[in-house]
């Protein structure tokens, strides 16, 4: 294979939610955090679990089940927080397990599939598809989208 | 040579010298036959000059230099100071503020600066003598940069020796230092550099010849002369520059100032020479100097005996003050630790430790302190514009300069400042006219004063002027809807005040220049209370305004009342609490399905914390409550909570950028045991 034509690679931090396995890319990924106590903050988002110290820095969490509207589990020891960078935004997502890293050539990466009146694909980059795997990669700028957090929580507080 | 490094001290160095400049302009305009004034002012601008130069901004160094013509004009009595030529000098003064600016956000440091040249020049040709005077001294700068060597005899001007006979009045040397490179040094600007560290660490370099421009392009052949007025002895200077690698020679002469004085040609010097190699003979011929006015820096702050500080950048203040909150958070745990063990070892060692980090902690945070004069200081050159912009006679006293105020505080209040000064001789200050019609002397009087009271520091802006007429303001809030006909007229002189921060309100007829530029008054007072402040504005008919604002000592500690929401942690802001109770089911009455309490005959409401966070339920009720008293300006009101934990310094901590403006949630903090607690905004609470 020439220079040239070299396919791309992204590394990405595997983790998992209820049977599926999901990717983000590792340069988004700050550090892997075992679960600790998380103070709940009253009149937020329901999927806004709430801040923990993150080595001085007061971070936020979220429970990624409760965006992604699966249902929620009892933490487990397997439980991480994935603590995560996008933009200006520093937030930590509470996930099942998080235990890979894999290399994904950007070729096996196919567009998030369109189902009528089917889930929000809206967060989702794209559908790797590694051997038997499938990873659903994230859009996490989209995750964390601040607006619809605003919207909410400006319809909360009125509501 | 890499003069990255030395950028920030540039610009700061920089800064500092155009502040001293603008002080002393105005100093200047008020006394313009002080002398000293205008040698301070030539001294700044001078060091400004060559910092200029030797770091290649030509523009800069280029302006200062005619800055320096028309200064040395002055100085020589040769040019008078009128307000026409101090205005020019200002507006090149701005024109140097903008190429530091420049330089400081990472541009070039050009600028147009024909406009400000063409007038300086227009000054030295209105005074012929003037014009005479400068010719010579460019001329001879120019003659000593393209020979490198001096023509002229040894003269040093009046403003020479007047600070080389203060040194040696103040029991300094002052030595003239001529030094020999050897024939095959290679980095000559590297070596002179190198031997002016030296020089500096010993002393103050007044004069170079050639000019340290000319030193810096390597402008010369092998030898240069410096004037030096130092503490050290010859031998030490000597030796000192002798370590700097490829130097031949160096030959210390002590200057014996009675003679210069005389300016007589001949006279006693002595001589001391040396040979680091070869065993020349010295030269005994007196160095040549030109003629031109060259004093290399001052940085008297720096090296004058006794004041030893040094320069840190805030963001490492900042870094040091997390890595000590995080020890102080550790701290709190192994105090738990210590008392669940009950190891009186343990506890002993953590105690003293306790003690130790809290002085710690009151250093750090005297080193964020800085005085309000850092930004007062940039107020009497905006006065002194303005007020000539409307005609008015305007008088900026100044009290309290030296009142500190934590570093991330006073970065803030300067454009709040700003504004209050704006509006006071906008709308405050009368007309010279209007003044004297109403028998008060022409010049309007502006106070700003600064003074500390107990956690807070006030800052108060006062004019003597027409003071705030009730009925316009409140005609004027009745016609922008700002308040209702049948409300505003029940309002209290002070109220009718504080509609002068409601947001898009203008009381001026015409809008000025001055106040015409989009931001009211509720810009000020935002900003004010984003920094946990608060601002308030008396006035009377007649007699003048006074806006005073108050703010916290610092940004980042605040003194809390912690307190248990069921099994949650909240902090709230002692600044808010006027009390704690504690209350029986029975004193809790009910209006209209609100819980309240009869508090000193007040009858206030009551929040449930519980409730109010919706906090899961896991303790009963007691039939006593927790009470805490809070309250926002004349309205008061009552927390709820299960128990209180007590008093506490916490370090404030942002929720971040993604839990932006959480409801009633001010910020969090992190307590001993690691976790995070949440500040309780208690302004949101009480409606």
């Amino acid at each position: 294979m020439s220079d040239g034509n070299l396919v791309k690679e992204v590394k990405v931090i595997v983790f998992q939610l209820k049977d599926e396995e999901y990717g983000v890319e590792v340069d988004q990924v700050r550090s892997i955090e075992r679960m600790q106590h998380i103070t709940r903050v009253p009149r937020t988002l329901d999927f806004v679990k709430g801040v923990i110290n993150l080595r001085g820095v007061v971070t936020p969490i979220i429970e990624l089940r409760k965006r992604f509207g699966i249902e929620e589990i009892e933490t487990t020891d397997s439980t991480r927080i994935i603590i995560v960078a996008a933009g200006n935004l520093e937030v930590g997502l509470i996930v099942d397990a998080a235990n890979d890293v894999v290399d994904i050539p950007n070729n096996v990466v196919e567009p998030p599939p369109e189902v009528v009146g089917g889930v929000e694909v809206d967060y989702l980059r794209g559908v790797a598809k590694m051997d038997k795997r499938l990873l659903i990669l994230l859009n996490l700028d989209k995750v964390l989208n601040s607006t619809e957090l605003k919207e909410t929580k400006f319809f909360k507080a009125n509501g | 040579m890499d003069k990255s490094q030395y950028l920030d001290m540039f610009i700061d160095e920089s800064k500092e010298h155009l502040q001293a400049v603008n002080d002393n302009l105005l100093k200047l305009e008020n006394e313009p036959e002080n002398v000293a004034i205008v040698n301070e002012i030539f001294r700044s601008a001078h060091t400004l000059k060559g910092m200029a130069a030797t770091m290649g901004y030509e523009d800069l160094a280029s302006l200062t230099h005619i800055m320096e013509n028309v200064l040395d004009g002055i100085r020589n009595h040769k040019i008078f100071v009128s307000t026409e030529i101090l205005d020019v000098v200002f507006e090149s003064v701005d024109d140097l503020e903008a190429m530091v600016m420049s330089i400081a956000s990472g541009g070039d440091g050009k600028r147009d600066v024909t406009k400000t040249v063409a007038k300086f020049e227009k000054i030295e040709k209105g005074e012929s003598v003037g014009v005479h005077m400068n010719q010579t001294e460019v001329a001879s700068t120019q003659e000593s940069i393209i020979s490198g060597i001096p023509a002229s005899l040894e003269l040093y001007d009046d403003f020479e020796v007047t600070v080389l006979s203060q040194a040696t009045e103040q029991g300094f040397n002052a030595n003239q230092i001529k030094i020999s490179l050897r024939e095959d040094c290679i980095l000559k600007a590297a070596r002179v550099y190198m031997i002016f560290q030296v020089l500096e660490q010993i002393g103050e370099v007044i004069k170079s010849t050639p000019t340290v421009d000319a030193l810096e392009e390597e402008n010369f052949d092998l030898e240069f002369t410096v004037t030096l007025i130092t503490k050290e002895t010859n031998d030490d200077v000597r030796n000192r520059i002798l370590k700097v690698s490829e130097v031949e020679k160096v030959a210390v002469i002590t200057l014996d100032l009675e003679s210069y004085k005389r300016k007589t040609i001949d006279s006693e010097v002595h001589i001391e020479e040396t040979k680091k190699e070869t065993a020349q003979q010295a030269p005994t011929k007196r160095q040549k100097q030109n003629n031109s006015v060259e004093t290399t820096s001052n940085k008297e702050k720096v090296h004058s005996p006794g004041s030893k500080t040094i320069r840190v950048n805030i963001e490492r203040l900042d870094i040091l003050m997390n890595l000590f909150e995080e020890l102080v958070i550790d701290r709190g745990r192994l105090e738990q630790i210590a008392s669940d063990l009950k190891s009186s070892e343990l506890t002993e060692t953590v105690e003293h430790m306790s003690r130790i980090s809290g002085d710690l902690q009151s250093i750090i945070l005297n080193m964020r302190m800085v005085p309000v004069e850092q930004v007062f200081n940039r107020f009497p050159r905006m006065i002194r514009a303005l007020a000539k912009d409307l005609n008015k006679k305007v008088n900026l006293e100044i009290i309290g300069a030296e009142t500190e105020l934590d570093r991330t505080v006073i970065d803030e209040i300067g454009d709040p400042l700003v504004h209050l000064l704006r509006n006071s001789i906008d709308h405050g200050v009368e007309k010279p006219e209007q003044r004297q019609n109403a028998e008060k002397s022409d010049e309007g009087k502006i106070t700003l004063k600064a003074y500390h009271s107990g956690n807070h520091v006030f800052i108060e802006v006062s004019d003597d002027g027409a003071g705030i007429n009730r009925d316009k303001v409140l005609k004027k809030a009745i016609e922008s809807g700002v308040v209702s006909e049948e409300n505003g007229h029940n309002l209290t002189d002070k109220q009718v005040y504080e509609l002068l921060f409601s947001s898009g309100f203008s009381t001026v007829d015409v809008i000025s220049d001055v106040s015409g530029r989009g931001v009211g008054l509720d810009v000020v007072k935002n900003k004010i209370e984003s920094l946990g402040g608060h601002v308030a504005v008396d006035s009377v008919l007649g007699e003048g305004t006074t806006f005073s604002i108050q703010l916290p000592l610092t940004l980042s500690i605040i003194s809390v009342m912690l307190v248990e929401v069921q099994k949650e942690k909240y902090a709230i802001p002692l600044s808010t609490i006027i009390e704690t109770a504690i209350v029986k089911d029975k004193d809790i009455l009910a209006a209209h399905n609100q819980k309240v309490i009869d508090f000193r005959g007040n009858i206030i409401p009551l929040i449930n914390l519980t409730d109010f966070f919706d906090v899961p339920k896991t303790l009963k009720q007691d039939s006593y409550h927790s009470i805490i008293v809070i309250r926002k300006g004349e309205k008061m009101a009552g927390l709820v909570v299960d128990s209180f934990i007590g008093q506490q310094e916490i370090v404030l901590k942002s929720l971040g950028n993604y839990l932006t403006n959480v409801f009633a949630i001010s910020g969090a903090t992190i307590l001993g045991d690691g976790q995070v607690a949440l500040i309780v905004d208690c302004n949101a609470l009480i409606k």
